[in-house]
């Protein structure tokens, strides 16, 4: 009986070992360029390790059974009659219970670190305070969500493109560039099917609606070029919906911005 | 005034046809009816296969190369709703349903023969009409989903036969519903109680609420999809002030109760299957049950997992989050279950075990990034990517589809009175297992560095990786030739299986192979223990 615990425990520290190192050091996701990759990729990190622990458990369960159980050519009849064991079952019904439950509240401290449990369309205040915190979702059409001191673009597409208007200087721009470390407003709105704005390098990703505009703010952390992805399926051309989003220094944002920027007309 | 019919002019055999021709008539013969659901289901499983090998052909290079990109959106579209409507779903349920529930309940046939007649033969001409719209002006090409704005301002009348052949596959499976919760609740034996019935009951009792509760709102909401189409109506059309969420929400109150439509019958095959080769009770009978009832009241609460990247608000999304989750709790005992199932057995390794296993094995890891996928911030990454495709076929490929194949090497021979070739079946099983794997695996890293799904074009560097999944899928095109011959050849010159090859105690073995027209030549017997190995 002693003999079978120490196997067990070998066997369980072993599948904790393989599970804890493969998701240390087996990398899965694209390089981090916002604020909320790295938030992101520590959820993706732990859900990856419970994942591996459950599964790599389970193989070895199934498989060990199937190897160690199997019928011998000489043996004959059934095997032992156990229709249950009702503390077994409660302790696998509590465990998962906690585990869930405990992915359920870290997800949403995730989340809240994220920005997403915001109201941004009712609290103009609470967000100007809050500007350090990144908000990957939606709310409904405002006009005064968008924080004075974060760029803002309003993003708007089509079939098959994104176009990036940019108010403050007046012009539209195919390509979104950012500058680096500052916060992006943007308001998004579909001329014709739903689209969707995705930067995988950001984790972030929304649905661009038609009549239903939607908020998508995101910080920017590292300078680069990287790509737009439409994700909402819009037609033939879907797969092809790309643009870039470049993030620059300060000065070179600047340069762009000023040799795009139209004066304002006066009529 | 009373009618009387006598019962022996209304069942009578003579009106029937005889032999192979069954198959193709009116038959109100459950077992009939259920090797014609199965049978039907499989010709489009093949359909929808050869338009997944035309996915993965134009995929396997970056460039939109293989199709014109519209005819690559019809294929999607008419792939996911083949393998949902025409294979998945009428195979757990109508066809293992229709042939086995009668026996578990001890009843000669289902409670509205009729009904059940009807149920299927909508299937066939729906699923030709929708397959036929695609030489009319084109499929439907806005996906399974039908999402709007883009299925109204798609080409019409693909869009329009799609909603009418789905509508028609929902009323199939909401008669069929009915017909289960009728036979399951009043036509048990005298005698048998419902703590008795085998796991399989359960499991449909769960689905056909589930069928009965959700479809309507499919099929609403596809009438006013029609509407908004033909009529110009504006219930979803923004351009008239309509809303397409209201139109994600409604469809996912259904689609997503779907996704329990496909897998717990298949959960209650597999607790058929388990026992009877590894000769031991089911683990945990009570448990099971409960389970199965837990996941049918969560399953209904989860569909907006679906829109966390479209309008919802936070504190929705919050409980979405944790409502799906938990459904994992549920699902997790009856993983554990069937392993402690196996655990001291005495395991028969035949394709029939190696099916389940696979199944075990394949669900348990979609069942984890199922988890992940319920938590919002994991999901706002990976939404609409090719880790949500991975995902999903792990849950209906490799849990459901394996635990068909599972099926068909257990019943072959209570169908046919037949063996299959159990070493054909298990070149089957490693083929399956292997390609499944090699498909969709890789899949989950595309989607977490940046592929979107139902795209025909992608970024080169997936290249390599995307050639891998191909492959797979190319393997699991093989792997239907040796299952195809061993069919062929087993229910020609197949051994032969006797009454009762495995030994089992479900009710269904308890009468010859196969089964006289009324199940029992005598009175049904009563099946108090069915899972009563090693007593």
């Amino acid at each position: 009986m002693l003999n079978k615990n120490i196997y067990l425990i070998l066997i369980i520290s072993f599948v904790f070992a393989i599970s804890f190192w493969i998701g240390f050091n087996v990398n899965l996701l694209p390089a981090e360029a916002s604020i909320n990759a790295p938030i992101y990729d520590e959820l993706f990190k732990i859900l990856f390790i419970i994942g591996l622990i459950i599964f790599i458990g389970m193989t070895i369960a199934v498989t060990y059974s199937l190897f160690k159980f199997r019928k011998r050519n000489d043996q004959i009849g059934d095997g032992i009659a156990l229709e249950g064991n009702l503390s077994l079952e409660i302790v696998w019904t509590i465990i998962p219970s906690i585990i869930v439950l405990l992915i359920g509240l870290y997800s949403y401290n995730i989340y809240d670190r994220m920005g997403g449990m915001k109201e941004l369309n009712h609290n103009h205040e609470m967000m100007s305070s809050n500007t350090e915190k990144i908000w990957a979702g939606i709310s409904q059409n405002s006009d005064n969500e968008i924080a004075i001191d974060n760029l803002s673009i309003e993003v708007s597409a089509m079939q098959f493109a994104f176009l990036f208007n940019y108010p403050e200087g007046n012009f539209i721009s195919g390509e979104l560039h950012v500058p680096v470390d500052q916060k992006v407003s943007m308001k998004m709105e579909s001329k014709d099917v739903i689209h969707a704005f995705w930067v995988p390098e950001f984790r972030i990703k929304q649905d661009i609606i038609p009549g239903q505009p939607t908020i998508l703010n995101f910080t920017p952390t590292k300078v680069g070029k990287y790509p737009i992805i439409c994700a909402e399926l819009c037609g033939p051309y879907h797969g092809g919906m790309r643009a870039s989003i470049i993030v620059e220094e300060d000065s070179d944002y600047n340069e762009w911005f000023n040799k795009n920027k139209k004066p304002e007309v006066n009529l | 005034m009373t009618i009387s019919i006598d019962p022996q002019k209304t069942n009578n055999e003579s009106l029937q046809p005889k032999g192979w021709l069954r198959y193709f008539s009116f038959s109100l013969d459950h077992k009939v009816i259920g090797i014609q659901y199965l049978v039907c289901g499989f010709l489009f499983y093949l359909i929808g296969g050869t338009l997944a090998s035309a996915i993965r052909i134009e995929l396997a290079s970056p460039m939109s190369d293989f199709m014109p990109r519209d005819v690559y959106n019809q294929v999607l579209t008419l792939h996911g709703t083949i393998m949902i409507f025409l294979w998945i779903v009428p195979v757990v349920n109508g066809a293992f349903g229709n042939y086995l529930i009668p026996f578990y309940v001890g009843a000669r046939d289902m409670a509205f023969p009729r009904l059940n007649a009807v149920a299927f033969w909508l299937i066939p001409p729906s699923g030709l009409m929708l397959v036929a719209s695609y030489f009319v002006e084109g499929a439907a090409q806005s996906g399974w989903t039908a999402y709007p704005p883009l299925s109204i301002t798609t080409p019409q009348s693909g869009q329009i036969i799609w909603i009418l052949s789905v509508l028609l596959l929902g009323g199939s499976s909401i008669f069929g519903g009915i017909n289960f919760i009728a036979t399951i609740i009043k036509l048990r034996r005298p005698g048998l109680k419902l703590m008795q019935l085998p796991m399989y009951c359960w499991a449909m009792l769960g689905t056909s609420l589930l069928v009965v509760l959700s479809t309507p709102v499919l099929a609403g909401t596809l009438i006013l999809l029609s509407f908004d189409i033909i009529a110009k109506t504006g219930f979803f059309n923004p351009v008239l002030g309509g809303n397409v969420v209201v139109y994600q929400h409604l469809f996912w109150f259904y689609s997503h109760p779907a996704v329990y439509i496909m897998v717990l019958p298949a959960f209650g095959l597999v607790s058929e299957i388990l026992p009877v080769h590894a000769r031991k009770p089911l683990f945990g009978y009570t448990t099971m049950v409960f389970s199965i009832m837990g996941i049918v009241v969560l399953g209904l609460v989860v569909w907006a997992h679906h829109m966390f990247t479209s309008g919802t608000p936070p504190w929705m999304r919050l409980f979405f989050t944790i409502a799906t989750a938990f459904i994992a709790v549920p699902t997790g005992i009856k993983f554990f279950n069937w392993v402690a199932t196996l655990w001291g057995g005495k395991i028969s390794i035949n394709s029939a075990m190696l099916f389940s296993c696979g199944f075990i094995i394949n669900f348990v890891f979609g069942g984890i990034t199922g988890v992940a996928l319920a938590q919002v911030p994991f999901d706002i990454h990976v939404h609409d990517t090719y880790f949500v495709v991975a995902h999903f076929h792990y849950i209906v490929y490799g849990g459901t589809v394996f635990i068909i194949f599972s099926s068909i090497y257990h019943w072959f021979p209570k169908v046919t009175g037949k063996m299959l070739n159990e070493k054909l079946g298990i070149l089957h099983f490693i083929i399956t297992f292997i390609g499944f794997n090699l498909c969709f695996a890789p899949q989950h890293w595309l989607g977490l560095n940046g592929m979107p799904r139902r795209v025909a074009e992608y970024d080169p560097q997936f290249q390599f990786v995307n050639q891998i999944s191909s492959l797979g899928a190319l393997l699991m095109a093989i792997s239907t030739i040796p299952f195809l011959i061993n069919v062929f050849l087993s229910v020609r010159n197949g051994k032969d299986a006797g009454d009762n090859p495995w030994n089992a105690l479900t009710p269904e073995w308890l009468t010859s192979s196969p089964p006289p027209v009324e199940n029992w030549e005598g009175e049904a017997p009563l099946v108090e223990e069915p899972y009563g190995y090693g007593k």
